[in-house]
């Protein structure tokens, strides 16, 4: 059993250790808002906060995470400056890397209120969209980065 | 997917018949079947259910992978009815024959980009008659005339008295009325919704993680399963050894399919770790020794052979000779993977006495039968539960259905619900490819320097040929996808000859977000550019001339110049280039600015957009998919290929099939045409001109043609 800590809830999960993050919160929390896209740390669509970093659930040992605060889409209040300006902006299409990319997005405020444009293609590029939705998540990380209160959040 | 099919629904597999080309079949609306209205509820047809509170239940026939049709479809129902478009609640359609194409034949199906111009009647239509009868119910009520009243805003007034009445309070009566003969549309001057810029109804779902695509469904009692397929396209299982995989911790069962062996687990992570166990002797099938070099060698020997006429205009053989220059060139495109982020799935749960299907579907009525016939049940014990879609681009039409195929007869082998998941790498070397293509063009000049003169020879695989559609799609020996984009071009060129080889099957090849528009757009209009040059013209001009008697086009190709600046210098460093491209009833111009650094390394700076669709739906939608559909064309242009070595596919994850990142977005500035013109396409008709825009952009300043996608850095460099 391994205990885990995801939105501020305790977990006790039967899983071996090297089973990847991704598919335990996915099969056995059944919090399905994180996406499997490559498997292989490529797309950043399973992209989770795990202390308040942005990590690739895909490839993230769940047995190397026990004991830490882990944040999944779920888990970013519905109030966040982040989802707000992403429903204001209208970005997401098929909506599919679009927890991954909020949460990217979370992460980069977080450490960084105040974004340039060069800040967010080094924070975003490795969160891609086949949607091809990048002009909108830029504009909507400038939204809610002039909320002003994204720092604070999670 | 332009092809107009007639697919009986029992034994479609058999056979299909051509119906009537580009034209609406005509006005259904069932008053029977799935309308059934109750003392509760008024169902005035299969698409409107309204309840007592006043809320309006529209069923989407049509998948939702990202082009807004959740949201579209119920604005153009919502105009008509006048409720109010907060009362609007949308679920998914079952497959019933109410919801089938009005275009394509007795099949649901999403593609073609054609899912508002296809609805376009039938649902205004559907609006309306629910209005007269609601009208029609409360001036009954009222001993009013219905002309006396109007509706709005969810209620029916009546002018005279100023008395108002709910929707929700008319239920009862309106299921009393007759469905009326003679339909009155709004004008569209009086539109209230159509035409404005609606938040998408599944944005807030698609942002706090609730949404549910089809990978996300879970039944009670649920397998999950990973599927080992050939290593080499069309290949078979000889003999497995399933011990090791057995004895994974989580793997309940192994199971052969026709397209493979199955691992049945708790979970991915167990079926994953035991289809890596599996020892398998394949039979690699005719595919074995496939090489893409080789193959593009075969494609360019054909190329130089008469192939069968697609258009003819003119004398061209004459008019080459006579002409005072000519140029002769050859392009060639690969195969391309679709790559929806959304690997594909599908959970089905197979019983003795009926089967259910969680999935995301653009061919729903398609994957119902083959479910059915691999369950070997009858269709109408199939149901389909479509999903939101992670993606479709194509690849989730699939003529025949075998992720959906996989997933029953799994589910019928171990008689229990079984989700199946593809791997990335499963989707990336699962073939079903946009076909590759080698077009060899000749071009000639008078000596003003006109373009009098044009000879098209396209080479590559049919998407139709060996399957259901094959009578409905090709025509006399040509596959209308291989040709589109090239065959119908309306430059005004005196001598215009297109044709076409097809290439031996083999590689399974399917309908790629805009289809053979992707291949023969690039080839017309990078070949124009270089006409344009070899000419001594600029080539914006060239194209007006050769757009001289179409004003509707030439006002797109103008409305993109002048927004662009194009008779302005470009900035220093930049270079322009330009495309127009008609594509599933809407025209589409371009102009890329581009720059490239000491490196070689090309950036697209910015993209100007001028599309004319017709009458808008909702415009947003409208700039989101000229948006998508410039990234989608750019991945391909810069990144993506699927070639073959010994039969195998060289590409296998995100790594080696990229895609446009963050800091490869260009600026992208859309203008809509105002029209009142029936709609035409948006999903799909921002891919075409993308590619070769930037192309030419290219060329205008390394003074090169780039013949070759992916783009070659040797194209590039100086």
């Amino acid at each position: 059993m391994i205990t885990l800590n995801v939105n501020g809830k305790d977990y006790s999960v039967d899983a071996t250790p090297d089973e990847p993050l991704l598919w335990v919160i996915r099969e056995k929390l059944g919090l399905t808002g994180t996406k499997f896209g490559c498997g292989q740390s490529l797309c950043g669509v399973c992209t989770v906060l795990v202390d308040d970093e942005a990590v690739r659930s895909c490839v993230t040992d769940v047995g190397d995470v026990a004991g830490s605060k882990i944040v999944t889409i779920e888990g970013v209040p519905d109030d966040h400056p982040v989802k707000q300006a992403w429903v204001d902006d209208q970005v997401p299409q098929c909506g599919y890397c679009h927890p991954g990319q909020i949460i990217g997005a979370v992460s980069l405020l977080k450490e960084n209120p105040k974004p340039t444009d060069a800040d967010i293609d080094s924070a975003m590029d490795g969160i891609v969209c086949r949607c091809g939705t990048y002009a909108r998540i830029r504009r909507a990380i400038h939204h809610a980065s002039a909320d002003g209160t994204a720092g604070g959040k999670s | 997917m332009k092809a107009i099919i007639n697919l009986s629904r029992r034994d479609f597999i058999q056979k299909s018949t051509i119906l009537t080309s580009g034209l609406l079949l005509g006005f259904y609306l069932p008053k029977k079947g799935l309308a059934i209205s109750s003392a509760t509820t008024f169902a005035p047809n299969a698409f409107l259910r309204i309840d007592r509170t006043g809320t309006v239940t529209f069923m989407l026939n049509k998948a939702e992978m990202g082009q807004g049709v959740y949201t579209s479809l119920p604005m153009i129902i919502a105009e008509e009815l006048e409720c109010n478009w907060q009362d609007i609640k949308v679920e998914h359609a079952p497959v019933d024959p109410a919801y089938d194409h009005t275009m394509y034949g007795p099949i649901m199906v999403t593609g073609g980009s054609t899912s508002v111009r296809s609805e376009w009647e039938r649902l205004r239509k559907a609006g309306a008659a629910a209005r007269m009868m609601l009208i029609g119910a409360a001036a009954k009520k009222w001993q009013a005339m219905p002309g006396e009243c109007t509706a709005s805003g969810g209620e029916v007034s009546h002018s005279k008295t100023g008395r108002k009445i709910a929707y929700g309070d008319l239920v009862e009566e309106a299921a009393a009325q007759e469905a009326p003969e003679d339909i009155v549309l709004k004008p569209s001057s009086e539109f209230k919704l159509i035409g404005k810029e609606m938040a998408r109804l599944d944005v807030p779902e698609k942002v706090d993680g609730t949404a549910l695509f089809g990978i996300d469904i879970t039944l009670p009692g649920m397998f999950t399963a990973v599927v080992a397929r050939p290593p080499v396209l069309g290949g078979k299982v000889k003999t497995f050894d399933d011990t090791a995989a057995k004895k994974i911790p989580g793997v309940h069962t192994v199971v052969a399919i026709d397209r493979g062996v199955a691992v049945v687990a708790d979970g991915f992570w167990s079926a994953s770790l035991g289809r890596d166990s599996l020892d398998i002797d394949w039979d690699n099938g005719i595919l074995a020794n496939l090489d893409s070099d080789k193959q593009a060698e075969e494609y360019a020997k054909m190329a130089e052979k008469p192939g069968l006429p697609a258009a003819d205009r003119g004398d061209i053989e004459t008019a080459l000779q006579q002409a005072e220059k000519t140029l002769e060139a050859a392009y060639e495109l690969p195969y391309l993977a679709h790559a929806p982020m959304e690997p594909l799935n599908c959970v089905a749960d197979v019983r003795s006495d009926g089967c259910d299907l969680y999935t995301g579907s653009q061919f729903q009525t398609v994957d119902r039968n083959n479910a059915a016939a691999a369950a070997g049940l009858p269709p109408e014990q199939v149901k389909l539960h479509n999903t939101y879609l992670g993606g479709g681009f194509g690849r989730r039409a699939v003529i025949d259905s075998h992720h959906i195929v996989e997933a029953t007869q799994i589910s019928k082998a171990v008689g229990a619900p079984v989700k199946v998941i593809w791997t990335r790498e499963d989707d990336i070397q699962g073939g079903y490819y946009r076909p590759r293509t080698y077009t060899k063009v000749i071009g000639g000049l008078d000596d003003d320097n006109n373009l009098i003169a044009l000879k098209q020879v396209i080479v590559g695989q049919s998407i139709a040929k060996g399957t259901p559609f094959e009578e409905a799609m090709i025509h006399d020996g040509v596959d209308h996808t291989s040709v589109e984009g090239a065959s119908d071009s309306v430059y005004a060129i005196p001598n215009f000859r297109v044709e076409y080889h097809m290439a031996p099957a083999g590689v399974p090849v399917l309908w790629w977000r805009a289809v053979g528009h992707t291949f023969n757009a690039y080839v017309k209009e990078c070949f124009i550019d270089e006409m344009a040059k070899m000419a001594g013209k600029d080539p914006y001009q060239f194209r007006r001339t050769l757009l001289k008697n179409n004003p509707r086009e030439l006002a797109v190709l103008d409305l993109a110049a002048t927004k662009a600046n194009w008779s302005s210098p470009s900035p220093k460093g930049q270079g322009r280039g330009i495309a127009f491209h008609t594509s599933f009833g809407s025209h589409v111009a371009m102009v890329a600015e581009i720059s490239i650094n000491q490196r070689a390394r090309v950036k697209v700076e910015k993209v100007v957009c001028a599309i004319d669709c017709g009458q808008t739906v909702n415009p947003d939608t409208i700039v989101a998919q000229m948006e998508s559909g410039i990234v989608f064309g750019l991945s391909a242009g810069f990144y993506q290929e699927i070639t073959f070595r010994n039969g195998r596919v060289q590409q296998d994850n995100f790594d080696s099939y990229d895609l446009l990142r963050m800091s490869e977005m260009p600026k992208v500035e859309v203008h809509i045409v105002d029209s009142t013109e029936p709609p035409g396409g948006v999903g799909e008709p921002g891919v075409p001109p993308i590619c070769p825009a930037v192309a030419n952009a290219i060329m205008s300043i390394t003074g090169r043609s780039l013949r070759h996608q992916p783009f070659r850095q040797e194209d590039i460099a100086a």
